[in-house]
């Protein structure tokens, strides 16, 4: 007990907590665009960690083998990423429209192989790293916060205001919440559900170029990336109450602070298996998300 | 202004409609009447291009509605208020009108319509914050209509707008419809509260079965016996 | 019917390979389909009534892990260690499969909840790898000088012995999926599938129907992942757990056809028999297409597997053997009506 409460008021812990807060930015980044394509076409895309595979390689691709500067790699990476997103719409999903929604989901299971297997082809199974640092911020003489997360922190913040005022304040961002809530009533209103689905199907695919831009600072890519945080943002997007752009944030913090709590008082493992845990157990208590105002 | 011609129209095998004639002229108010089943809401969807026509021709000002896009169908200025309302439960009021709106042409009449819609209905100014889905069923026709006129139409498609509604409230709705066509709105609403809509509207006409059995002034409607046994219970 | 006449003889075509020469490679391949049919017609058995598990990777790493701990630490023999990993994981079915059909957690959500269930099992096997070995995998001890043991349920380098046991649960597989086919649970799943309050009103028992099916699925599956580690007598979380393995069995089941008994073993023959191929024609290989730019060729079945995935779901969502069945009921019907 003395160990516990010493551990828990460590400089250490504090830092875990910090730590925590910056996954959270992370996460909340990597949900962000699933939760869009969640609340406005009101599909699984169980590739959607894929895709940020994609876009990480893509990246990867054009600094280290062509030789392009960071940022235009990471600007291509986006579009590109969009592009992949508005193909998955196109060429998958708009055939299924109608069908079960577990079929969606199955067919998006198969992009998860096919783009693994792209992957595989075009890069072999290698991690590779970019071997880009940005360096730690020292907080005082114990804690270090790395500048790549900080980063990340500091872009979803920006990137959840953006998307909050535009879905609140243009007629665009209006029609796209209008359409989860009505889907063949938005024709009468002179929408074009087709269009209106690909385009956020495109906006949902360069969210997660732009999240590969970030984890790409981090990590080492591999075609397997995906299995890694794919599950995690899933159960985000759930949490925060499925298309709840707020709420997928503020859940993106509370499973980041289990994660890291979990991993300080043991391995960084048994922090997922925490989340997972609250996650199970928050679907049977709360099933329609931690933040949905009953109606 | 909208004539509809030997148009015949269902879902998947099944036939709703069959040859079906109606015209409705600028200005006037009509009315398709008939029992639950008759195929008036089919008829609604068929010229909203919500489902495909089997054949026969639905044309509005000279624009054929069939070949049309059902996304573009209100950019020619058919507004159409659906059966059961269908706001957006989860926005607000003001986005509710916002919706009808959309499309690029009307954006910058914005203001100026949600006026006119708030000096017709003043509780949905009053209102304007409040989520749709929360309000009373009159409210929430009210917000209905006034979600169509924010396109600015020159012709209302109303379908069944006193359906689910507490007797008091019909009354308000009808008055409603009344002062619309007063307007100079052109009006065209499927309704089986016979005796209400023949007091508001200039022609009707009836449909059972997926066919037009009746038509003519309200007037001549009111007065017909077989009206009268049929849907007046006289 | 003739269905049945197509599975006995099925049973004594595979029993009877040892004995027309086929050993080895080739016995290998077979006994590795068997074994993943059977998993596969477990998923089938829930799935079929639009219960998409993506859990599927855990139960199938508890019966494999489970049986080769109690093995290893305790020498617990597997005759005994299986059923015991069976009942943990029913215990796990029902823990998780209650609630959910309790709350009424259905579709996409179902699915969503069962791949935390995956990812819960895989995290904790490497979480504790100082007993499981983790990310690098597991093997259970070879039983005294290593050699043949039906005590230890091991036979290494007898794959007649394993055929016949492969067989065996493969037919149990089969007739546990017709059996219920038959039932009454049947009409009830496929009600509560349709539409689960109207089904509920008419008063059939939702959560116990589904908990029933769940659990069958669960137990057949981990069964399927003892049976796979005393086989290979190799184990990691990737190879039976996880999201990989789960959406692995989902595949194979959509493939085969998710409506019919053999639906599932075919898709296992499929995308089995293809992955050898693959492998074995072009292998790992590196092609160059230019100086700099090669390709690994050991990422084709994974990029065929999905583009395959995608197409049947779209164009054959029953799957081959139920599009086959279609086919040929039409045809038969069509002839019937020319006859007249």
């Amino acid at each position: 007990m003395a160990e516990f409460s010493e551990a828990l008021f460590s400089i250490f812990f504090i830092e875990t907590l910090l730590n925590g807060l910056l996954l959270g930015g992370i996460l909340a980044l990597l949900s962000l665009g699933l939760n869009l394509i969640f609340g406005v076409i009101d599909v699984v895309w169980i590739c959607y960690a894929e895709i940020i595979m994609v876009g990480m390689y893509l990246i990867f691709w054009l600094n280290t083998d062509l030789g392009l500067h960071i940022i235009p790699s990471m600007f291509l990476g986006i579009l590109f990423t969009g592009f992949v997103g508005w193909l998955t719409h196109k060429l998958v999903i708009s055939k299924l429209i109608n069908a079960a929604p577990i079929n969606q989901l199955i067919a998006t299971g198969g992009l998860l192989f096919f783009f693994q297997g792209a992957a595989m082809i075009v890069f072999g199974i290698e991690f590779r790293n970019m071997g880009i640092s940005l360096g730690s911020l020292a907080l005082s003489e114990d804690i270090y916060l790395s500048w790549t997360r900080l980063l990340s922190f500091a872009i979803s913040g920006i990137i959840v205001i953006i998307l909050y005022v535009f879905l609140s304040k243009s007629y665009l961002g209006a029609a796209i919440r209008a359409i989860s809530q009505d889907r063949e009533i938005m024709t009468l209103m002179g929408v074009d559900t087709k269009k209106l689905y690909l385009m956020t199907s495109a906006i949902g695919g360069g969210l997660a170029g732009l999240a590969g831009c970030l984890l790409v600072l981090q990590y080492d890519v591999h075609p397997f990336i995906g299995l890694s945080f794919g599950p995690i943002t899933f159960i985000i997007c759930v949490m925060g109450g499925l298309g709840n752009m707020v709420g997928g944030f503020l859940a993106a913090f509370i499973f980041s602070e289990l994660i890291t709590i979990g991993g300080y008082f043991a391995e960084i493992e048994w922090g997922y298996v925490l989340a997972f845990v609250f996650f199970i157990a928050m679907m049977f208590l709360k099933p329609e998300g931690l933040f949905t105002r009953k109606s | 202004m909208l004539r509809i011609s030997k148009l015949n129209a269902g879902y998947g095998s099944f036939q709703a409609l069959f040859n079906i004639d109606i015209e409705v002229n600028f200005g006037e108010a009509v009315a398709v009447i008939g029992p639950n089943g008759a195929g008036k809401t089919t008829l609604m969807r068929a010229v909203s291009g919500l489902i495909p026509v089997k054949s026969g021709s639905v044309d509005m000002e000279g624009v054929d509605l069939i070949n049309t896009p059902s996304h573009d169908i209100v950019k020619l200025g058919i507004a159409h208020v659906p059966e059961h309302r269908r706001l957006f439960p989860r926005m607000s009021v003001e986005d509710n009108m916002k919706m009808g709106s959309f499309s690029p042409q009307f954006r910058e009449k914005y203001a100026e319509r949600l006026e006119f819609v708030y000096n017709l209905f003043p509780r949905m100014k009053e209102r304007r914050n409040q989520l749709a889905g929360t309000m009373s069923g009159g409210e929430q026709q009210m917000c209905a209509i006034g979600r169509a006129l924010m396109s600015d139409p020159k012709i209302l498609l109303m379908d069944e707008p006193s359906a689910g509604l507490a007797p008091v409230i019909v009354q308000q709705v009808f008055e409603l419809i009344d002062k619309i066509k007063s307007d100079g709105l052109t009006v065209l609403i499927v309704e089986q509260n016979v005796k209400q809509v023949l007091k508001v509207v200039d022609r009707a006409y009836i449909l059972e079965a997926g066919s037009l059995r009746m038509q003519g002034s309200s007037k001549k409607l009111l007065g017909s016996k077989e009206v009268q046994k049929a849907y007046l219970g006289m | 019917m003739n269905n049945n006449y197509i599975i006995g003889l099925l049973t004594l075509i595979l029993l009877s390979l040892p004995f027309i020469g086929v050993t080895g490679y080739p016995l290998h391949i077979v006994i590795t389909i068997l074994i993943w049919s059977f998993a596969y017609t477990g998923w089938s058995i829930m799935g079929r009534f639009g219960l998409v598990s993506l859990g599927h990777g855990a139960f199938m790493a508890m019966g494999g892990y489970i049986t080769a701990l109690l093995w290893n630490y305790y020498g617990l023999t597997p005759w005994i260690g299986i059923p015991i990993a069976l009942i943990l994981t029913a215990f796990l079915a029902i823990i998780v499969g209650y609630p959910c059909f309790k709350f009424r957690i259905i579709g996409h959500y179902f699915a969503l909840v069962t791949l935390a269930l995956s990812e819960v099992v895989r995290q904790v096997i490497i979480a504790t790898r100082d007993y499981t070995g983790g990310s690098l995998g597991y093997t259970p001890e070879p039983h005294g000088e290593g050699g043949w043991s039906i005590y230890a349920l091991q036979f290494p380098d007898d794959r007649t012995a394993f055929l016949f046991i492969a067989v065996f649960i493969w037919i149990i597989g089969i007739l546990i999926w017709k059996y219920i086919d038959n039932s009454m649970s049947r009409y009830a799943l496929e009600a509560i599938s349709e539409d689960e309050d109207a089904s509920a009103a008419v008063g059939v028992k939702v959560t116990r129907e589904k908990l029933k099916i769940t659990v069958i699925s669960a137990l057949i599956t981990a069964f399927a992942g003892a049976l796979y580690c005393q086989y290979q007598m190799f184990i990691s979380p990737d190879t039976i757990g996880g999201v990989g393995i789960s959406l692995q069995i989902v595949f194979a089941v959509v493939v085969g056809g998710i409506y019919s008994a053999l639906g599932p073993t075919v898709g296992a023959i499929i995308t089995l028999l293809l992955a050898e191929i693959l492998r074995i024609s072009i292998g790992t290989a590196r092609v160059c297409v230019t100086d700099d730019f090669c390709l690994n060729a050991s990422g084709f079945p994974l990029f065929i597997y999905g583009i395959m995935l995608i197409v049947f779901i779209i164009f054959l969502p029953k799957g081959i053997v139920g599009s086959l069945m279609d086919f040929f009921k039409n045809n038969s019907s069509k002839k019937i009506k020319t006859e007249n």
